[in-house]
């Protein structure tokens, strides 16, 4: 078989839909890789049209363009927009489009979870636009602080959109970090161990590990919030036992996180191009990769330097300052690595070196106001004014921003397999660059002048109308330069000339492939001894196409790829990729039903949206597995390999450890919202404490144990050829227990108004609830896929998965059910 | 002008932060040229020797040298100065201490006072001038600030709890102060203004003369 004609099979085995119909049936990584990129900059659009009504509003004093209820929905929507529907979704989309290719696979781990959380992205940021069009968008800040954002200051709906938008788009944030961990440890061209993968792999991971437990204190919070606005219940109503305090904290053990999980990927975007741009490697690839460990690890110990002036005590105030300051270390290392791997190489100043060095100005300046922000005397004179909006611009836009749009240059001629012909990128660049510094390095001294962010106007006489001025000049001259910028994306990918494969020289498999990429990315599968594999053998990419590598051979006709072992790249088993389906655009619709059943108080949508998500979701794991025992096969090369539903570990055993990660981090985020209120808010303890009930315990700890012995005893009857279906039915009855144990809870306290402890008491029972549902659930679908045959002796994996779904269960019914009923038992 | 500047304090705790920003600022400016001339200086034209021995001896210049260590000084420096100022501005016990209320609510300020119990102020404080003075801050509905930039940083008033912040005006005059965190609609104009009184003048306020407001 010569290369056109691999070509040719391959593109037609991993072809989307035709037409129309291929946008919502796509599950493909460079289709759903670009649609995130393309609505992010949308929403980047509109995020930049509402700063520009900003500094038109604040141009002059007594500006009489808009009102404070118009203003304040502005700034609040600016914010959350650029954080949570530009930000995140752009390095999703960067990474969703990237990642195969750098680690030499040809599609992420779970195909139709990326298109999931695409449209789950669409919707709750739809949401949001919707709220934004008619007038009722949130204006309470982009951290919503209650009891301004809860009913007492805004009763109207103008909350809820925010709560529950952002939940939704959470859930593709979710998404997209459980499945590009496993990509990485899981998904990489043979031979490529962790310390041969490319250095923004690394920084990818490291991102989406503190997604997975960064933003699980903030859906955990969105949902308290929108309990209390919706049904009453208290949790940050200081009256009945709650504490606004206790949001501001899972704010902020989300919100500072955040902000490393944009700066991360940037980081990694630099130590990526950077190299490149001076014809040389990364200096210090191990230090680099440890200071982003660092940086993620820390970044979890700073929050509460977004609270110094809530009143912390004296001495927590003092160690989380003193982490603040240290979290600048890592920064440093990987600030002196890259101009050290400047000074090693020969720099040359083609367009994405232009905008590094953009990003160096810029985020310089950033971080050192970083460091005097950590400083708590001196936060207490400059927090909430425009010093602060000052110092975050620097560092995100600086830090962001500046290095997307060298990335953007840089994979452009991936994208687009064009050379860029018309140059007006270095216009933009100077229009942008230096409005940027017009708009907002003066706004440090309004802001130690006293200006107050988010006021809607202000008086004169006091020093402040110049600099306001000049700022909204910068402001518009660096929105010109965006446009110009949107200009030449557009010239240059319509009637820019052919370019050539690796026009930078760069060492990373991406670009061993033909531009713009086939859909199957590569026609075979290259075998890896080195970190820049391009720069030994430049012509890799010709041979991959002759099909020399792994999985040459398209006669099997599906959509496959190989998985590694985690540490040495060592080849473990064969995965076949489901086809193009319309589930994920479903699914995602109809979980689209809960949220809007929230939203217009229409609560009988969420019951039958539950019973649409669970069809669904049978639907869409029943396409998956064999029905008969396959053993080993040819992957090419001469080496054979067993199918992933043979495998002890198949990646949906690896999927749930990440997400239960994730899941545990909102468990845990629960639990210190408990004992945070039992130690702080002024009104506790509660009047009185839930009764243990002995009865509901014993059948708790009874049908948790029964669950987890039976999925065992289920894996080892397959294991000696027998059925596991009786097993499985016990399984689900004794999980099915541990939900009645929890519902016990609820009914024991039926009036969850009461006090933030009885409101406790029913999230906590509910999580136990629904996980138990879970396990009930798992336990019987497995037994009917034993029954259609689908389980067999190699075919044990679905029942490991479902193990440590009934694991897990029993770990939080012997933590929640106890938190809940030990007080009552010593008091 | 200037009534809500930092860097023109009218009291020992907006002093020391006024003096602590220009030391930050000249602090960061030379790190920012240090930094920006080795960017500039990796642009000039020489060639680079090559091969791991010059990388090793390179990482412990640019990462151990400049990434560690240098940071880790500085920093040291910073936080030492961040806590010992810090220590400086708490409430601590004082002999002249004068102790009063501020209850913010959507959008006044109500003014109580230890020593003249009963007496309520609306949206202008009174102190005595030279006196440290504890401001003991809570809200009645949403979050608010209590901040008088001339005097001293700010402090969130929360409800249910009370928050204490210690200010001091040199001199008597008047000082404007607003609420710093954002508190819906009538956010802008939420404006106090503080009124430091010589020591007669604070006898005469606690006796109850020219209560006019
Ligand atoms: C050149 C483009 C931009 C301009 C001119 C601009 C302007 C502003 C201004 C003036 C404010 C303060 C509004 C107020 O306090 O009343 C603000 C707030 C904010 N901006 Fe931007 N911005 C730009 C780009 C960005 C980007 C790219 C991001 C994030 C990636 C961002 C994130 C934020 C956030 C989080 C806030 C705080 C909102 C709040 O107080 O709730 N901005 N922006
Ligand atoms: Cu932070």
């Amino acid at each position: 078989m010569n290369a056109l004609r691999r070509h040719r099979a391959l593109s037609r085995i991993w072809a989307s839909d035709p037409g129309f119909r291929g946008w919502f049936t796509t599950v493909n990584h460079n289709d759903v890789g670009r649609m995130f990129i393309v609505t992010s900059v949308f929403f980047f659009l509109v995020g930049g049209i509402l700063a520009m009504l900003i500094r038109a509003q604040l141009a002059t004093p007594r500006s009489a363009f808009v009102g404070p209820e118009i203003y304040n929905q502005i700034f609040t929507m600016h914010g959350t927009i650029m954080m949570f529907l530009f930000a995140i979704p752009l390095i999703e989309g960067v990474a969703i489009y990237l990642l195969p290719k750098l680690l030499g696979t040809r599609d992420l781990a779970y195909p139709r979870l990326t298109a999931f959380g695409y449209w789950c992205y669409v919707f709750g940021g739809s949401m949001l636009l919707f709220s934004l069009l008619v007038g009722i968008a949130p204006d309470s800040g982009w951290f919503l602080y209650p009891p301004l954002s809860s009913t007492l200051g805004q009763p109207g709906i103008n909350s809820d959109f925010w709560l529950l938008g952002i939940t939704f788009v959470e859930i593709s944030a979710i998404a997209a970090a459980v499945e590009i961990t496993v990509t990485v440890l899981r998904y990489r061209a043979p031979g490529m161990s962790l310390t041969r993968m490319p250095v923004l792999a690394w920084y990818l991971l490291v991102t989406v590990v503190m997604i997975l437990t960064g933003f699980p204190p903030l859906i955990l919070g969105s949902i308290l919030l929108e309990l209390e606005r919706a049904f009453g219940m208290p949790f940050f109503q200081v009256e009945h036992g709650g504490d606004s305090l206790l949001w501001q904290h899972l704010f902020w053990l989300f919100g500072h996180p955040e902000v490393y999980i944009i700066f991360l990927p940037a980081a990694g975007v630099i130590s990526t191009i950077l190299p490149v741009m001076a014809r040389t490697t990364l200096l210090g690839y191990g230090w680099v990769v440890a200071a982003a460990i660092a940086l993620g690890v820390l970044s979890f110990g700073l929050w509460v330097h977004h609270m110094y002036v809530t009143g912390i005590p004296h001495m927590g105030v003092a160690f989380f300052s003193a982490a603040s300051t240290l979290v600048a270390v890592p920064t440093a290392v990987q600030v002196f690595a890259w101009i050290g791997t400047l000074w090693k190489g020969q720099p040359q100043l083609r367009l994405p070196m232009l905008w590094i060095l953009g990003f160096f100005v810029t985020f310089v300046i950033g971080g050192l106001t970083g460091v005097m922000v950590a400083i708590v005397p001196f936060d207490a004179q400059v927090h909430d004014t425009y010093f602060i909006v000052a110092h975050l611009h620097y560092v995100l836009v600086g830090g962001f921003v500046f290095p997307m749009m060298a990335a953007l240059y840089y994979w452009l001629p991936h994208v687009t397999g064009r050379k860029r012909f018309f140059k007006l990128g270095e216009a933009a660049f100077w229009l942008i660059f230096l409005g940027f510094h017009v708009t907002f390095l003066a706004l440090h001294w309004v802001g130690l002048l006293g200006m107050r962010r988010r006021i809607y106007t202000f008086d004169s006489g006091q020093g402040w109308e110049l600099v306001n001025l000049i700022s909204s000049i910068g402001g518009f001259v660096a929105t010109i330069g965006f446009g110009l910028v949107l200009v030449d994306i557009i010239v240059n990918a319509v009637v820019a000339t052919r370019g050539v494969r690796n026009p930078w020289g760069a060492g990373t498999l991406e670009w061993a492939m033909p531009t713009p990429p086939p859909a199957y990315t590569f026609a075979s599968l290259p075998s890896v001894s080195e970190r820049d594999p391009l720069l030994k053998e430049p012509r890799l990419g010709v041979g991959l196409a002759k099909g020399e590598g792994f999985l040459g051979d398209p006669s099997r006709g599906r959509r496959e790829t190989l998985c590694v072992e985690t540490a040495s790249g060592r080849p473990a088993y064969l995965v076949t990729f489901p086809d193009n389906s319309a589930l994920p655009f479903a699914l995602s619709a109809v979980t689209g039903g809960i949220f809007l059943g929230m939203l217009l108080k229409a609560y009988w949508l969420i019951p039958l949206s539950i019973l649409g998500i669970v069809a669904l979701g049978v639907r869409w794991v029943w396409t998956t597995g064999a029905d008969r025992d396959r053993g080993p096969m040819d992957v090419g090369r001469g080496v054979s390999l067993i199918p992933a539903e043979e495998a002890e570990d198949p990646p949906g055993w690896w999927g749930s450890v990440f997400l239960l990660l994730a899941d545990a981090t909102l468990f845990g985020s629960l639990l210190f919202g408990y004992a945070f209120l039992w130690t702080v808010a002024p009104n506790w303890p509660p009047p009185s404490y839930l009764a243990p009930d002995p009865v509901a315990a014993v059948l708790a700890a009874v049908g948790g144990l029964v669950a987890v012995a039976a999925f065992r005893l289920a894996a080892r009857a397959l294991e000696q050829g027998g059925s596991a279906i009786g097993w499985l039915i016990l399984a689900a009855l004794g999980a099915g227990a541990v939900g009645a144990a929890a519902i016990s809870v609820m009914v024991a306290r039926p009036d969850f108004t009461a006090h933030a402890y009885d409101a406790t008491l029913w999230v906590i029972a509910g999580y136990v609830l629904l996980h138990a549902a879970l396990a009930v659930l798992m336990a019987l679908f497995l037994a009917a896929r034993g029954w259609l045959g689908f389980l067999g002796p190699r075919r044990r994996g679905p029942v490991r998965v479902g193990q440590i779904w009934a694991d897990y269960l029993l770990v939080v019914a012997a933590i929640g059910l106890g938190a809940a009923w030990l007080p009552g038992a010593f008091a | 002008m200037d009534t809500l500047s930092t860097v023109h304090p009218a009291g020992p705790a907006a002093a020391v932060v006024a003096v602590m920003w220009w030391v930050l600022l000249v602090g960061s400016t030379l790190i920012f040229l240090f930094v920006m001339i080795l960017l500039a200086a990796a642009f000039r034209q020489r060639s680079a020797p090559i091969g791991p021995a010059h990388d090793s001896g390179r990482e412990r210049l640019w990462i151990m040298g400049l990434g560690l260590a240098f940071p880790l000084t500085v920093l040291a420096a910073l936080l030492a100065y961040g806590l010992v100022v810090g220590e400086r501005l708490a409430p601590k016990p004082h002999p002249d201490l004068v102790t009063v209320g501020a209850e913010a609510s959507q959008w006044t300020w109500r003014f109580t006072y230890a020593d003249a119990p009963g007496r309520e102020t609306w949206n202008v404080l009174h102190i005595p001038a030279g006196r440290p003075v504890d401001v003991e801050i809570t809200t009645t509905d949403v979050i608010h600030a209590f901040w008088v930039p001339r005097l001293a940083g700010k402090l969130d008033a929360i409800p249910g709890h009370v928050n204490v912040l210690r200010i001091e005006a040199d001199e008597p005059g008047e000082y404007h102060g607003v609420s710093s965190e954002f508190s819906g609609p009538g956010y802008r104009n939420r404006r106090f203004l503080v009124v430091a009184h010589p020591a007669a003048d604070w006898t005469a306020f606690l006796n109850g003369e020219g209560m006019d407001e």
